[in-house]
């Protein structure tokens, strides 16, 4: 086994992508984000850290194209899994909930009602299940 | 290796989409829990998985260009990272435990969404616990690995269990790229004070 032998320079660039790209996932973390865009953005963050870990540390950039047959089948069945698991649970909602697919109940979201929103909820339903279980 | 790696993807694939369901369920429980994680361990413990990749691609290097005092050295920087990446993470769980945040009998949680949180808080342990587990047998292999390489055990015709293993490093660090945003800075911008 005699692969393809990177250059340091590559190693070292692709080391300080990726300190940079934790700095902006943490950056962007504490930025408000218009229409809830605080999640597509860390991943996007965390897909390009990792393409960059599995093209450049793992070789998969100088592989043969069996690995990355093998490499794309992975992500291919965990994109099938979630794709799959969240079209059904994500759109359950949307023709059942009373009051149809507009009424506040059935909008899923994946960061939660705004600050403003947050009191309403202390005050309401979680009432008495805030004390500590048995 | 890679096809037990593609099992690995799977594996944790499962638990990431019970993740997202329930941060789909309880939204505010899970920004609350997040909330409570130390950013700064979380993030000191990316920065050192990251550096710790870079030394095992230079030990994968350093073996293909036949240097073996190189190859160990970076091995054992390598496992020096690792180790300092557990120790980091033992004192996290540590205050959880101080501050009951761990599921179960005595867990404590103040606000209405406390049954919620602690779903939030048996997912980072399932989580995390098992990418330690990760660590843990990662370390091991580089044991071995560094053992072998002292033997002479290696050539630059043949280091396939270095590369392996480097392979299942950088596996392990893929993971906490995507379990560092996910759990420590859920919804992090509405809860500065």
């Amino acid at each position: 086994m005699s692969g393809h032998i990177s250059p340091k320079s590559t190693y070292y660039a692709v080391f300080g992508a990726l300190m940079v790209g934790t700095a902006l996932t943490v950056a962007a973390a504490f930025v408000d984000f218009p229409f809830q865009m605080n999640f597509p953005i860390a991943m996007a963050i965390a897909v390009t850290k990792a393409t960059l870990v599995i093209l450049f540390f793992m070789h998969v950039k100088y592989g043969s194209k069996l690995t990355k047959l093998i490499v794309g089948t992975a992500f291919f069945f965990l994109g099938i899994l979630l794709t799959l698991t969240f079209s059904d649970y994500l759109s359950r909602g949307w023709f059942t909930a009373p009051g149809g697919s507009t009424s506040p109940g059935s909008i899923l979201s994946l960061t939660g009602p705004p600050a403003a929103g947050r009191p309403e909820l202390q005050g309401g339903q979680g009432e008495g299940q805030n004390t500590s279980p048995k | 290796m890679w096809l037990f790696l593609v099992t690995e993807v799977m594996f944790f694939g499962g638990m990431l989409a019970a993740y997202m369901l329930y941060r789909i369920w309880y939204p505010v429980a899970w920004a609350d829990g997040s909330n409570e994680l130390n950013i700064v361990m979380g993030g000191v413990n990316t920065a050192v998985l990251i550096f710790s990749s870079l030394t095992m691609a230079m030990a994968v290097r350093s073996a293909q260009t036949g240097r073996r005092n190189a190859t160990m050295i970076f091995l054992v920087l390598t496992m020096l990272l690792g180790l300092t990446f557990l120790v980091i993470k033992f004192f996290e769980y540590k205050e959880k435990f101080e501050l009951n945040h761990v599921p179960g009998p005595n867990f404590r949680f103040e606000g209405p969404e406390a049954p919620h949180v602690q779903i939030f808080f048996s997912v980072y342990f399932a989580l995390t616990g098992v990418h330690a587990l990760h660590m843990v047998i990662g370390f091991t292999l580089l044991s071995v690995i560094l053992w072998m390489t002292y033997k002479n055990r290696f050539s630059p015709e043949w280091y396939t269990p270095i590369e392996l293993a480097g392979l299942y490093w950088h596996f392990v660090d893929i993971v906490w790229i995507f379990l560092f945003p996910l759990l420590y800075l859920v919804d992090r911008s509405h809860h500065i004070v």
